[in-house]
């Protein structure tokens, strides 16, 4: 099982939705956030092209947290979902400095925090806050190992692209072009 | 993964509340199996949204403390088909922000400075009654108005017509969709209404004129054009700027502003003279085509490129692109069209182009809405006033099909001619220091004011210059009348308290009804609370509040199979004076306007100066949601959009604050945050409107960003019906503040 999701950039408005609901769905302060969203244009007036993301941690299969990690709190859990410990995490920021796609944070308890892909709803079958809420079903989540699934038939029927693929981490959140 | 790890990440020690028993009240809304994290329970009630006027359903889910932890949409729903937006999502920061109105209060200082004692609700109500009561024997009660934006509106505007006054006025029609409303009616006899009645789901080719869905998050049409472009349709936008939606349209075309009737009159030209119109239903149904044909004979798109900039190929490619579409087109009505003053005309051209496509009730087009025949909870008969708005302004605005929350503020300011202006205002729900354009005049009307009641659930800056502000509970607190909406297929929806009102805030209703037992009146409210009233109604309709609780939206059956009325060329008779679908408007005849819409030249910006456009970010609504502490920690303030090549001649950086200064000298309240950027032309610039508040009480949105109605000075009515048109302001820069110090 390899849990991966794929954001639509033709169908994201970048309207935030996907923000808000993470930060209601599992309580993240204020002033921080688990997802957040980035618009990209190219070109000058009047030739333009816009890029909209709803960025995330991307779940690395080869993650530099992970790695980083002194205590371990950082782990692969099932389905190759990172997830901290935070009962471990001593809050070195070793992860946060390591991680190309600056997705974690400190949490105002002390740990680090970042998006888990919200692995107490994916547990009970359910997607993840994000992609549930979002108002043009820009997002699909699931298991690429299933080729069933609507991520896998989205990626082998879209182009797409990963973010920092030189950074070799091997993400698992893809942007459908 | 174990169930441990998650209930560490849940962060909120939920292993000890383990296998709690659940504390809530089974009697309201559904408790559900263990939802938030393993061991919590959550209950859900049913609501529908407050935040923005789309009212979108959904569940308000609470945690076992009793704590309102989410909203998310109810699937049955068509407003929101499951799916909020992100304001809608974020409406539990309207229930948390610790800024909101808490108890009823007493002005005891000079208006708009904010000083004010606390008072008891009975207090309250008793200077509100005896001021009212005063008014009505030394002026007559017709001399009160009502603004409202909001589920309130309808108690308020009970208690006024109780009162004997039926001057009720939405910001919602003037200074919003109130030309769509007019130009529609004059050409088909029936309005767009809300929800608009596109069938964006089916459409193949959808044309927006300044509506940028996408930053406007009027959830049904967002989700229905990603599920129509997925289809293959395609989106042309006409827009300055390179709005969202525009980046994912196939043809953008950035017309210069103030020319969007010379691109109309175009595209009606092409699409007549290249025989691309639908010959079977203009025959049948229209009135006048020889008449159109004759008045765009001289509009070709070369005529159109000088005034519009937009090249004569694209205005014919795009003419055939919608002609190939047809009947499968909707020419966008859009919502907010008040914009240069002869917006009923333009939106009445709209009309046209989409009667020539055959769009009006066909798939994917203009569908027939429905709703159910909702009987209210019975009271006595209103009194009939004597006089109404209209009095104040004979001969003019003769198409206007509701009150000018506009005209009755110009028609509070005294003048020697009026016998009776206005001496009282109840607002509920609406800052109209933001939305009334021309802020001089709205501070001018209010001075003249005996009384002034507030409504509302945070302190605005019009609450600065009430008498009496009544602090609202948030929707997510009370009970509302059943939404009543006209969808594809009729459907109703219950809002339902989820808390206990916080602090001492109360229900509109029951304050409306406070005041009316003050009164006297109370007897037009015949009911103990809302719960009575409901399920009376409900049961009108064969469901009960019981019902409703568990499944928060009910949809009914289509009374008859009329959903596209014209989509084989059915016979169908027009609420016209012709019966036809009139291109040639012989409502607008007999009242002296245009009854084919003309191109004026609109004023263009002095040199220097830029025009001031003005939209919607996705995650505010207005100016009311600046404060929210979830979505001001989304987008906190605005900037205004620079091109490059102006930012250029200014020297302007990124992020760099000015000021802004318009054609008539005034200066924002506050500095914006520039953002240079290639998605606007070089003659205007762009802001989001709802920022730049002044009221400190609100520790958030104090401050931050620039108020594009401290801007908004020069006002284009619209002599059809009155609308306020805003978009012919123009400004340029300033590195300093005005001389006014903010209040």
């Amino acid at each position: 099982m390899r849990y991966a999701m794929a954001v639509d950039t033709r169908k994201c408005v970048g309207c935030n939705d996907c923000v808000v609901a993470c930060q209601t769905e599992n309580d993240v302060p204020v002033g921080h956030c688990r997802d957040w969203i980035v618009e990209v244009t190219t070109g000058t007036y009047p030739e333009l092209q816009l890029e909209i993301r709803s960025e995330r941690c991307n779940h690395c299969a080869n993650a530099p947290c992970v790695r980083t990690c002194p205590t371990e709190a950082s782990h692969y859990a099932a389905g190759g979902i990172v997830l901290v410990e935070e009962s471990e995490c001593i809050g070195c920021k070793a992860c946060i400095t390591s991680c190309p796609y600056d997705a974690r944070f400190v949490h105002p308890e002390g740990y680090v925090d970042k998006c888990t892909f919200c692995a107490h709803r994916v547990e009970k079958g359910q997607d993840p806050a994000c992609v549930s809420v979002c108002p043009t079903h820009a997002m699909v989540f699931g298991d690429l190992d299933d080729p069933n699934s609507e991520i896998s038939k989205a990626m082998a029927t879209r182009k797409w692209k990963s973010l920092i693929p030189e950074a070799g981490t091997d993400p698992k959140v893809f942007y459908l072009l | 993964m174990n169930r441990r790890e998650f209930i560490k990440i849940a962060g909120v020690g939920a292993g000890s509340l383990a296998f709690a028993t659940p504390l809530f009240d089974f009697s309201k809304g559904e408790v559900l199996a263990p939802d938030v994290h393993p061991g919590m329970y959550s209950k859900r009630t049913p609501t529908y949204c407050e935040i923005c006027f789309w009212k979108c359903a959904g569940w308000v889910h609470t945690n076992d403390k009793g704590k309102i932890w989410k909203i998310t949409g109810n699937d049955d729903d068509p407003h929101s088909n499951g799916r909020l937006c992100p304001r809608g999502t974020g409406g539990v920061g309207m229930y948390t922000d610790e800024d909101r109105l808490k108890t009823p209060l007493i002005r005891t200082g000079e208006r708009g400075k904010q000083v004010f004692r606390e008072a008891s609700w009975d207090e309250a109500f008793t200077y509100i009654a005896d001021s009212l009561k005063k008014i009505a024997e030394e002026h007559g009660p017709e001399c009160t108005a009502l603004f409202t934006h909001g589920s309130g509106g309808h108690y308020f505007g009970n208690l006024l017509k109780a009162y004997g006054s039926n001057n009720i006025a939405a910001p919602s029609y003037a200074q919003c969709r109130g030309p769509r409303e007019v130009g529609f009616i004059a050409t088909y006899g029936e309005g767009v209404q809300s929800p608009e009645r596109v069938d964006i789901r089916d459409t193949r080719c959808l044309v927006l004129i300044g509506s940028h869905f996408g930053e406007n998050m009027h959830n049904g049409p967002v989700q229905e054009i990603a599920q129509a472009t997925a289809k293959g349709a395609s989106i042309i936008t006409v827009d300055p700027r390179f709005s969202t939606i525009a980046s994912k349209s196939k043809f953008w075309l950035p017309i210069k502003p103030a020319t969007d009737m010379a691109l109309l009159l175009a595209w009606m030209h092409v699409i007549i003279y290249e025989d691309l119109y639908d010959e079977a239903y203009i025959e049948k149904y229209a009135y006048g085509f020889e008449d159109l044909k004759a008045h765009v004979a001289q509009m070709t798109p070369e005529w159109a490129y000088g005034i519009t900039t937009i090249k004569p190929d694209v205005i014919r490619e795009t003419a055939r692109e919608m002609a190939n579409a047809s009947p499968r087109v909707i020419i966008h009505p859009g919502r907010h069209v008040t914009w240069y003053g002869d917006d009923s005309q333009r939106l009445r051209a709209v009309a046209m182009l989409n009667a020539l496509l055959g769009s009006w009730g066909r798939r994917g087009g203009f569908y027939n809405p429905a709703k159910v025949a909702f009987k209210q909870y019975p009271h006595p008969p209103f009194p009939k006033p004597d006089r109404s708005w209209k009095d104040a302004f004979p001969g003019k605005y003769k198409l206007a099909g509701l009150a000018l929350a506009s005209g009755i503020c110009d028609a509070t300011v005294p003048t020697t001619e009026r016998d009776c202006s206005f001496k009282a205002w109840i607002v509920n729900g609406t800052n109209l220091i933001h939305t009334l354009p021309n802020q001089a005049n709205t501070l001018k009307a209010i001075d003249a004011l005996d009384l002034m009641v507030v409504v509302d659930t945070m302190p605005m800056e019009i609450t600065g210059y009430a008498d009496v502000v009544l602090p609202e509970c948030t929707y997510l607190e009370r009970y509302d009348d059943i939404r009543v909406s006209p969808h594809r297929e009729p459907t109703i929806a219950l809002r339902m308290p989820a808390a206990e009102p916080k602090y001492n805030t109360k229900p509109a209703w029951w304050i409306a009804k406070g005041i009316a037992d003050k009164m006297g009146l109370g007897h037009y409210f015949p009911y103990k609370d809302m719960e009575e009233k409901l399920d009376w109604e409900l049961k009108q309709l064969g469901t009960s509040l019981d019902e409703m609780k568990r499944i928060g939206v009910k949809k009914f059956k289509r009374e008859e199979d009329d959903l596209y009325p014209l989509q084989n060329l059915d016979d169908f008779e027009f609420y016209t004076n012709t019966g036809k679908i009139e291109l040639f408007s012989t409502a607008m005849e007999d009242e002296g306007y245009d009854p084919l819409p003309k191109y004026t030249a609109h004023e263009e910006p002095p040199y220097g100066y830029y025009r001031l456009i003005y939209g919607r970010a996705p995650m505010h609504t207005f100016s009311r949601t600046a404060n929210n502490p979830l979505l001001s920690d989304l987008m906190d303030e605005n900037s205004v959009w620079v091109n490059p090549k102006i930012a250029k001649e200014w020297d302007l950086k990124n992020d760099q604050y000015v000021w802004l200064e318009n054609q008539d000298g005034v200066v924002s309240k506050t500095p914006i945050k520039v953002r240079v950027t290639e998605r606007i032309r070089f003659d205007s610039v762009y802001m989001v409107h709802g920022f730049g508040h002044t009221n400190k009480k609100l520790s958030r949105a104090s401050g931050r960003g620039a108020s594009d109605a401290d801007l908004i000075t020069r006002v284009h009515i619209d002599p059809v019906m009155g609308g306020t048109g805003m978009r012919g302001n123009f400004v340029t820069f300033r590195f300093e503040a005005g001389k006014e110090v903010a209040s």
